[in-house]
């Protein structure tokens, strides 16, 4: 597909375009919300994970530009850990998940500000080049725990975050048992496990570096929209 | 022209309704005439990004106790909900309310990035029946509808046949009809849609670059029952044809509950 701008024959599996996000799976995530879990519109805390779609619009490669909107002063650079589908999961058991994955890459994972997430936030998170990812699948032996990885996210050459893995609710193994109990996961999929809150913030004109010792670097420039 | 992907005798196949009225036959692009039983059928298309619309009847919005919404309600779905025309749906054992959702899918055909509503029925390719099934027990408060509710396996059936937009007369004027084991469940009309057509084109590619081979559904009018293992589910639109799907148990899948976890 023209549309989508990163290269779908990296090794060692292609990437399918499927991309999906889980919302509140870092521990300092869920924390940042905890207070309003209980009223309304939520009324009660997520029982299975919350996911999103990254929809083919917003595919990018590193060195591509993510567009800022007019309107927006500033987004959100949530840097995740993508896990990539090696073989079909479906309904499978934490014990063999990590046997259906083919690797890991750096999900950037941009967004509008929005401090609402009772409905989808499909306006928000959808727009396109809103997710570069790269800069490129890491196989899962090279990747000796990807339960305690850091990313680090740099602005302009800034260190502004640092995420880890060790931090999310849901182990990697974890969430994809739980994902695949309804739905299956295809070869080339991705799954994000998952950002930290608070998510850093960047503007038009700001570049911005992700890292992580095992996976490289994946570094995207921000400007405004033409 | 109306058209489905179909696998018959070891290959995939474009069918065409064959005989009036384009029930019970099709013709295989090679001139075989097969039942509709004979062949495997695929979603009429190769499904790109799939964006659902939530409430966007009024008397659906109203059965399910919410006031209309100033914006739509969009949500997204993933590959793997995909199922064709005479496909099994699983419900899990243990929920209380599955339910079925007729609705117009509309597929686009050009790219279409910031058009306006006056040019939006431009980038159409077609239309197909979608039924997108929703496991009400599932439904939490965040990002409703969350995927585990509306994203689930085989949960989004699409078909029997693309239909090409010349052939739609006018899309804002369809019947949907829903059937449960021949009973009328569902009936509503694509002119009491909130957000119209060229309304939503115009509104998603405001902030998102639709391709060829997107597809919208545009949500669901009044009418949805619970379903059960065993029953057959139908749903019609005017012009498009009777999308078929039968509910089946976990056990069908080799599971033995609801949940492993």
């Amino acid at each position: 597909m023209a549309l989508c701008k990163i290269p779908m024959d990296v090794a060692p599996y292609g990437l399918s375009g499927t991309v999906y996000g889980t919302l509140l799976n870092h521990r300092t995530a869920f924390a940042a919300l905890a207070g309003q879990m209980t009223l309304p519109p939520y009324n009660a805390p997520p029982r299975a994970p919350v996911l999103y779609l990254k929809p083919r619009n917003t595919l990018a490669a590193g060195g591509d530009i993510v567009e800022v909107p007019a309107a927006t002063p500033e987004l959100e650079a949530a840097a995740c850990l993508g896990i990539v589908i090696g073989r079909t999961a479906c309904n499978i058991t934490e014990a063999h998940a990590l046997d259906h994955v083919a690797g890991f890459l750096i999900v950037n994972d941009v967004s509008i500000p929005h401090p609402d997430y009772y409905r989808p936030s499909v306006r928000y998170k959808a727009r396109d080049g809103f997710c570069p990812l790269g800069p490129r699948v890491t196989a899962r032996a090279l990747v000796a725990d990807p339960d305690a990885l850091a990313i680090r996210t740099h602005v302009d050459g800034v260190l502004v975050q640092t995420m880890s893995t060790a931090e999310l609710i849901r182990s990697v193994a974890r969430l994809l048992a739980e994902v695949t109990e309804f739905m299956t996961l295809a070869p080339g999929d991705v799954l994000a496990a998952g950002a930290a809150a608070p998510a850093p913030r960047v503007r038009a004109g700001q570049t911005v570096t992700m890292e992580a010792d095992a996976l490289g670097t994946l570094i995207n420039r921000f400007a405004a929209a033409a | 022209m109306m058209r489905a992907r179909v696998g018959y005798g070891g290959a995939l196949h474009e069918a065409t309704p064959a005989g009036g009225g384009g029930e019970g036959k099709l013709r295989l692009a090679d001139g075989r005439v097969l039942a509709e039983d004979q062949v495997l059928w695929l979603p009429p298309f190769e499904a790109g990004t799939v964006i659902a619309l939530g409430l966007n009847y009024a008397d659906h919005a109203k059965e399910l106790a919410f006031n209309s919404q100033e914006e739509p309600l969009v949500f997204l779905k993933g590959p793997g909900t995909l199922l064709g025309h005479r496909g099994a749906t699983r419900r899990p054992a243990g929920v209380s309310f599955m339910h079925y959702e007729c609705e117009l899918a509309v597929i686009i055909g050009r790219r279409a990035q910031r058009v306006a509503r006056a040019q939006a029925m431009q980038h159409v390719a077609g239309y197909c029946i979608a039924n997108d099934y929703a496991v009400r027990d599932y439904l939490e408060n965040w990002y409703r509808p969350n995927l585990r509710a509306k994203n689930r396996d085989g949960a989004t059936v699409l078909g029997p046949w693309f239909v090409d937009a010349e052939e739609v007369a006018d899309p804002a004027n369809l019947e949907l009809r829903t059937f449960v084991n021949g009973q009328l469940t569902q009936r509503g009309n694509t002119r009491d849609l909130i957000f119209d057509i060229p309304y939503l084109i115009e509104y998603l590619s405001s902030f998102m670059t639709l391709a060829a081979g997107d597809v919208i559904l545009t949500g669901t009018p009044q009418g949805v029952i619970n379903v059960m293992p065993g029953d057959e589910i139908v749903c019609e639109i005017d012009g498009l044809g009777r999308l078929v799907n039968t509910i089946v148990g976990d056990g069908v899948f080799g599971r033995r509950g609801d949940s492993k976890s």
